[in-house]
């Protein structure tokens, strides 16, 4: 029997499960973004990191992203330290910078402590919420959702990400409307900022 | 043919002659190996043709039966390709043109007398220096990952084994359980050389115990070789697989063996055509020989090796994200753990190391993990390949002993920084490493030392700066490769590299504020603690250790709306000094968009609302009288 701590309550577990899981099972609550539980885990949205380390070694510890770093015996993980804080801030600010208009992420950012107009923020939360260049106006925050439940459940692979760095998006192969779309919604579905939506044809 | 153990030894010894001449010895002989350099570099300055007019002209004299022309991989010394080297005696010819040729066969292999016009000078007017082993480029360098280096045909596996290559794995396969091999590389030290520095035989040794879960039981184990090198400027990985493909493959054959794998990947870049060609020669002919395939030597050994080629992303240089493209997927990393050696290739486990670590193994297992680790320092042992490029006389690609000083690498191989001017940087581990300034020149290159120095060893590119560098265009650049590689997937490395290249270029442009380098202090900070893989965990170093040791700089764009090294154009102004001007007209003559005016003989004047600050009149002005402020 393997036992992982968080926030100093005892988990012990024998099958493999994430600390996002174990946390659940704690009732502790992690906030997450590009994750769904019925979906392969992800690990790029960073805002379900947390504070591990090891009993072994409890001085030294790492951020990890809950949803897909599994649960080792003697993990002690920490979820809502100084700095697990201040790194999903930086994450929910990055996120409010690129998708100012979106309501969920605006509500995340206030349930955070940040204001989603860029009062009251630190140097680099002023930069990106008052100073930042404008992007293109979407609410999409490329958490990947979409493309992994199209490929997972009804095996359409119907869309794919395009391009590197900023410029990445959501798109259907070749940007062209995809043979393979059965318009079953799944991807409307598990969309979390409800940026994809389903129109009769 | 298949090759049995005995066959290697009995090639050896056919060839002894080959093998005595190339390492310089067997001068009574009479007999010369012409080393022609065919390395990318070289080949771009037409080596190639050199080496048919030397063929041409030895035919000529009827030479042939004494003198024998050879191929090899990268020499090493670059800057002054194309190069020939005349075995045994090392005599070194650089810079031939196949103009020099008839002169060099008709004084040097029909006269004996060697041409010293066509040698290395370390200054001008100072005396050549005919053996290439005398020339301080080479002096301070210790081969190992290039033991082979322009001494051996890459193109030609009769060659390798000539050199001893292939003794090792031999060694391996009928004296050596697989444990002991493990055992001999962790004794060894040898620490990934892709930049990380995980120690390898431990890495192996995961992998070699990782439980299969699977029916196929321990078969279904894989090994890779990472040579998807992506750092600008750096060409170590390529000059290996260029000049000695076969070490690379008998590292990892020994590696297959040790660690239980079937089946190998090598991932490299299409953008390697001479790489690659080479390589692909090397696995067709090692197959033919026996030393890939069923029952490797006659052994009960089996495994074979695909060649993956990669279409240019540098994320792919992680190991998950390699992974991932070699499935055929999206070129994306993914969480650790579960790493590689437990789950990696297909979900099975897989060991990757990059070609400078498989390169370094054969010569390990031959000579001994004790004579390896006798170089080095405590922590890093052996040697590192750089690739030494930038603002130094003597570019090239160099082998030297971990512990040596960034000083020693600049000042006596590289030979300094030309035309006099002042050094300022050296930027070490490509977009994940750091700048070193002049006051940390007596670093001693080694992975923990350059971690505290803000820098990483990474694959080995090193690029030297001098004073006309501005660092915050440094950064700048390196900010934009990064953010331009950056996969996407991860929110600070696509957004956090994003915001720090607009806030730098605000910076060159001369809107920076007040606090902007806190600014992206904080925000290096940031990513680097939440981003996912090491692309986005290391993308801020170059802006940090820029900061750090350049600080000053930075605060001159911001504050004055200055670029000191007169390198950011919204910064500078290009202006004619009325004193030096002779009125030449080369500055009116060269301006692309014609804003120069003046007439012959008289003082020229920059219209500075047309110049476009391209610096044109700057590089061609003999009299220096073109003022950049």
């Amino acid at each position: 029997m393997a036992t992982i701590s968080i926030d100093g309550k005892n988990l012990e577990f024998e099958e493999r499960l994430t600390i996002l899981e174990a946390a659940k099972a704690l009732r502790i609550k992690v906030p997450s973004l590009c994750h769904n539980e019925h979906l392969s885990p992800y690990g790029g949205c960073r805002i379900c990191l947390v504070e591990a380390a090891t009993r072994a070694v409890p001085k030294r510890s790492r951020l990890v992203p809950a949803c897909s770093a599994p649960a080792e015996d003697g993990m002690l993980i920490t979820t809502d330290s100084q700095r697990v804080q201040d790194s999903r801030r930086f994450i929910i600010e990055l996120l409010l910078s690129r998708c100012p208009e979106s309501q969920i992420i605006r509500d995340m950012a206030a349930q955070m402590g940040v204001d989603p107009d860029g009062r009251n923020l630190d140097v680099v939360g002023q930069y990106l919420l008052q100073r930042a260049p404008s992007q293109e106006a979407t609410n999409c925050i490329l958490c990947g959702l979409c493309v992994r439940v199209c490929q997972q459940i009804p095996e359409r692979y119907a869309l794919s990400l395009k391009e590197r760095g900023i410029h990445r998006k959501v798109t259907p192969p070749f940007e062209k409307v995809a043979e393979s779309c059965i318009g079953c919604g799944s991807c409307a579905y598990v969309c979390p900022t409800k940026t994809i939506t389903i129109e009769e044809v | 043919m298949k090759l049995k153990p005995e066959d290697i030894r009995s090639i050896r010894e056919k060839s002894a002659s080959v093998s005595a001449i190339r390492r310089g010895e067997g001068a009574a002989e009479k007999k010369m190996d012409l080393l022609v350099c065919a390395g990318t570099g070289c080949v771009s300055n037409h080596s190639l043709k050199v080496k048919s007019s030397l063929i041409a002209e030895i035919e000529k004299h009827e030479l042939q039966n004494r003198i024998n022309v050879v191929t090899t991989g990268c020499n090493g010394f670059c800057a002054n390709g194309p190069i020939v080297v005349v075995k045994p005696d090392d005599i070194f010819y650089q810079l031939l043109t196949p103009e020099d040729i008839p002169q060099l066969v008709e004084e040097h292999f029909l006269g004996g007398r060697p041409v010293e016009r066509l040698m290395y000078r370390p200054g001008e007017g100072e005396a050549p220096i005919p053996k290439m082993a005398s020339i301080p480029f080479f002096g301070k360098q210790q081969l190992i990952a290039l033991a082979n280096r322009g001494i051996v045909d890459p193109e030609r596996i009769e060659e390798y084994i000539a050199l001893g290559g292939y003794q090792a794995l031999v060694k391996a396969l009928t004296e050596m359980s697989r444990e002991q091999v493990i055992e001999e590389i962790k004794t060894s030290g040898l620490r990934g050389r892709g930049g990380a520095g995980f120690p390898t035989g431990k890495k192996w040794e995961f992998c070699k115990n990782a439980t299969v879960a699977s029916a196929e039981g321990e078969a279904a184990k894989y090994i890779i070789c990472n040579a998807d090198e992506g750092d600008p400027g750096a060409f170590m990985d390529r000059s290996i697989v260029e000049s000695d493909p076969y070490a690379l493959l008998e590292g990892m054959l020994i590696g297959a063996y040790a660690i239980g794998a079937t089946h190998g990947f090598i991932y490299i870049r299409a953008e390697y055509p001479l790489a690659l060609e080479r390589l692909t020669q090397a696995l067709e002919q090692a197959r033919e020989y026996g030393l890939l395939g069923e029952q490797i030597l006659g052994t009960d050994f089996s495994f074979d090796i695909t060649v993956s080629k990669g279409a240019g992303a540098f994320v792919c240089g992680e190991e998950t994200s390699l992974i991932a493209s070699l499935e055929g997927k999206l070129p994306e990393p993914r969480v650790r753990p579960p790493y590689p050696a437990q789950s990696g290739y297909m979900g099975k486990p897989t060991n990757i190391n990059n070609v400078e670590t498989w390169a370094n193994v054969p010569h390990i297992i031959n000579r001994g993990a004790e004579w390896f680790s006798s170089f080095g320092t405590d922590t890093s042992k052996g040697t590192k390949v750089f690739s030494l490029v930038g603002k130094v006389n003597n570019t090239g690609l160099v082998e030297v002993p971990m512990g040596i000083t960034m000083r020693e690498i600049v000042f006596e191989i590289g030979g300094g920084i030309p035309g006099g001017k002042k050094f300022k940087a050296v930027q070490t581990g490509g977009p994940s490493g750091g700048c070193i300034p002049e006051s940390l020149l007596d670093t001693p290159v080694d992975y923990e030392s350059l971690v505290q120095a803000g820098s990483i060893m990474g694959s080995g590119g090193m690029i030297v700066m001098d004073e006309d560098n501005c660092m915050v265009e440094v950064a700048r650049y390196f900010i934009s490769f990064t953010q331009q590689e950056s996969c996407g997937k991860c929110t600070p490395c696509r957004e956090g590299t994003w915001h720090m290249l607009n806030i730098l270029e605000d910076i060159s442009a001369g809107r920076g504020q007040e606090g902007d380098i806190e600014l992206l202090e904080k925000m290096a900070q940031h990513i680097k603690e939440t981003a996912l893989c090491g692309l986005g965990n290391t993308a801020p170093n170059p802006v940090l250790t820029t900061i750090r040791y350049f600080r000053d700089e930075y605060e001159a764009h911001i504050r004055d709306k200055r670029c000191p090294a007169g390198v950011c154009k919204a910064l500078i102004t290009y202006s004619i000094d009325p004193v030096n001007c002779t009125g030449c007209t080369a500055c009116a003559k060269n301006c692309p968009v014609a804003c120069i005016s003046g007439e012959r003989k008289k003082t020229h004047v920059i219209d500075q609302d047309r110049c476009i600050k391209c610096g044109m009149c700057y590089s061609v002005c003999n009299f220096d009288a073109v003022r950049v402020e």
